[in-house]
């Protein structure tokens, strides 16, 4: 069972690895957006998944990555990758501030989620504002292709490097599924009392959990800037991302390893196939992705993962 | 090896816990009996560390932990298990206990180990791999027990473990109980089932409507007369003495 997850996760990899050899610029574009988005819900998944604190405001961490990351090159011409990294830092300390804010009070369930929106929503009109952070013109980076500025000519080489972190996150995932930490995350989730009488601090691991959320969500961020080369406070701060990595966690399959990637992936790939069928009409995209959440949630609340996991264990007893 | 003296603690304008004393002695098993409401569970709390009182002192084997906060208590050594069965319902029988086990032990492999040998010794073996929200009464009150042992604890408190159970799974569930103190456990136990209580404990305190009212060996106190009038109201002393001589 644990080695067949394994295997399914190189498996998904390879597959993904592949696929900027074969297709075209315009579905490359799509795989890169596909990834930013599974790397913001695996973030996601961390604290909301294996945590169950629900957050509405990841946005906050997404958006303070890609912004310490431009801000440090555009204003201070720090190498990109050092930049990348600060931007990173930057956020997991945002997220154990907040953190250490929230939990302290014990906010938990739709307090917890509606702090973290106010905080994401603070942050884009601080954003919005101040001539710092390009107002509401946004900040662009100065296309300058080559490896020592994060970024690259060939986009298939970018797609290849987002392949990497979503793998990278996905093998971290499963480590701390499985170990101390996942175990006491978890049984923070489904019972707190229950879980400090077994010598759980449940501040200390829910604080090491949005720490470590926060700089992987932070990470998409910075793939999001180095990619598309352009930031403005809708994009980084704004609720779509917010939105975004907590659906796609959700109908992939929220607390589960790969479930955060296979349902960016389902999303975008759906949100593609409607937008080609139905382009003329705007934002049927998002009536498609507000109809499968609902889906998800009255049918399969495991989400597609857990949906597959029933099947085949259905199957099996047969 | 626990000292507690002196505790109360009022919710509102009712008071809980009116300066409560009890001692427990290393290696036995205490019982802590009283009708409903007597504050048997608020105790409890107190001594967990999930209800902070307003005077008084815990002391735990020779240090004062009574600010000291749940986590650090059950790192000490205290694990309880909980009246009202609290399981987490989404994990294997397993991984419930795993949390446990996980207090002393990092690695995965040894906390799984440690998890299937304390499932094993409660009867839980055979459950190990299944729902923890499949489990019967019984199963959940088995779970508290084991998830607490799994703390590797050296004082264990017990909240009404035999409360729900059928008599036959009382007669099962005794001897798990004795095994566990017969292994180095000290037990500080609430218990209504007054066939256990007089069958397992060394010495027992009796809580009504907040206070200690006696403490003593199991059967001097239930001889008590204020011990009986507490559980069959005022005046049923003296009437089951006049009973008694007629």
């Amino acid at each position: 069972m644990k080695r067949r997850e394994l295997l399914f996760i190189f498996a998904l990899l390879a597959a993904l690895v592949l696929v900027p050899l074969l297709a075209s610029n315009l579905l490359i574009n799509f795989l890169v957006t596909a990834l930013i988005v599974a790397l913001a819900a695996q973030g996601w998944n961390i604290l909301g998944g294996l945590g169950g604190q629900i957050s509405f405001g990841h946005a906050a961490f997404f958006g303070t990555g890609a912004y310490v990351t431009e801000l440090l090159q555009l204003r201070f011409g720090v190498n990109a990758w050092l930049a990348a990294l600060v931007g990173i830092g930057v956020a997991a300390a945002l997220g154990w501030t907040i953190g250490a804010a929230v939990f302290r009070a014990r906010l938990r369930g739709s307090y917890f989620a509606l702090v973290t929106l106010a905080f994401a929503e603070v942050l884009r009109i601080l954003a919005n504002a101040l001539e710092f952070t390009g107002g509401a013109t946004g900040l662009l980076l100065k296309l300058q292709p080559g490896a020592a500025q994060f970024q690259f000519e060939s986009r298939a080489v970018f797609a290849w490097i987002a392949i990497a972190v979503v793998g990278v996150v996905l093998l971290l995932t499963r480590h701390i599924a499985n170990s101390r930490f996942g175990a006491q995350l978890v049984a923070v989730r489904e019972n707190e009392d229950a879980a400090r009488a077994l010598g759980v601090d449940i501040i200390a691991t829910k604080l090491r959990a949005i720490t470590l959320s926060a700089a992987i969500t932070a990470s998409a961020g910075v793939l999001y800037v180095q990619y598309f080369l352009y930031l403005d406070a809708q994009i980084g701060y704004g609720t779509w991302i917010s939105i975004e990595a907590l659906l796609a966690a959700i109908i992939g399959g929220v607390g589960t390893v790969a479930g955060p990637v296979i349902g960016a992936l389902a999303l975008h790939a759906l949100g593609e196939l409607t937008k080609g069928f139905a382009g003329s009409i705007t934002g049927i995209d998002l009536v498609i992705f507000g109809l499968l959440l609902v889906a998800a949630v009255a049918f399969a609340p495991a989400g597609i993962v857990g949906a597959w996991k029933r099947y085949v264990g259905g199957r099996r007893n047969a | 090896m626990l000292e507690v003296s002196g505790i109360s603690r009022s919710f509102g304008g009712l008071k809980a816990l009116d300066g409560i004393s009890l001692s427990v002695a290393q290696g036995s098993i205490t019982g802590l009996i009283g009708p409903n409401g007597a504050g048997k569970t608020t105790m409890f709390g107190v001594i967990s560390g999930f209800i902070a009182p307003d005077a008084g002192s815990v002391v735990y084997q020779a240090t004062d932990i009574t600010t000291e906060p749940a986590h650090l208590r059950a790192r000490r050594g205290i694990a309880r298990t909980f009246q009202i069965v609290q399981p987490f319902a989404g994990l294997s029988v397993g991984e419930n206990i795993a949390v446990g086990a996980y207090l002393r032990h990092a690695s995965p492999s040894e906390a799984k180990a440690r998890a299937e040998a304390v499932a094993a010794r409660v009867g839980l073996g055979a459950m190990f791999d299944r729902s923890a929200s499949a489990l019967t009464v019984a199963g959940r009150k088995r779970l508290e027990l084991a998830r607490a042992l799994a703390t590797e604890p050296d004082l264990l408190l017990l909240d009404e473990v035999l409360a729900g159970l059928n008599p036959s799974e009382i007669r099962d569930i005794l001897p798990v109980i004795q095994d566990i103190r017969a292994s180095g456990v000290t037990i500080l136990m609430i218990e209504h089932v007054m066939q256990a209580v007089m069958a397992l404990c060394d010495d027992i305190f009796v809580m009504a409507q907040g206070r200690m009212i006696a403490e003593g060996k199991p059967d001097a106190v239930c001889r008590d007369p204020m011990v009986i009038e507490a559980y069959l109201g005022h005046g049923a002393a003296a009437r089951m003495q006049e009973a008694g001589n007629a």
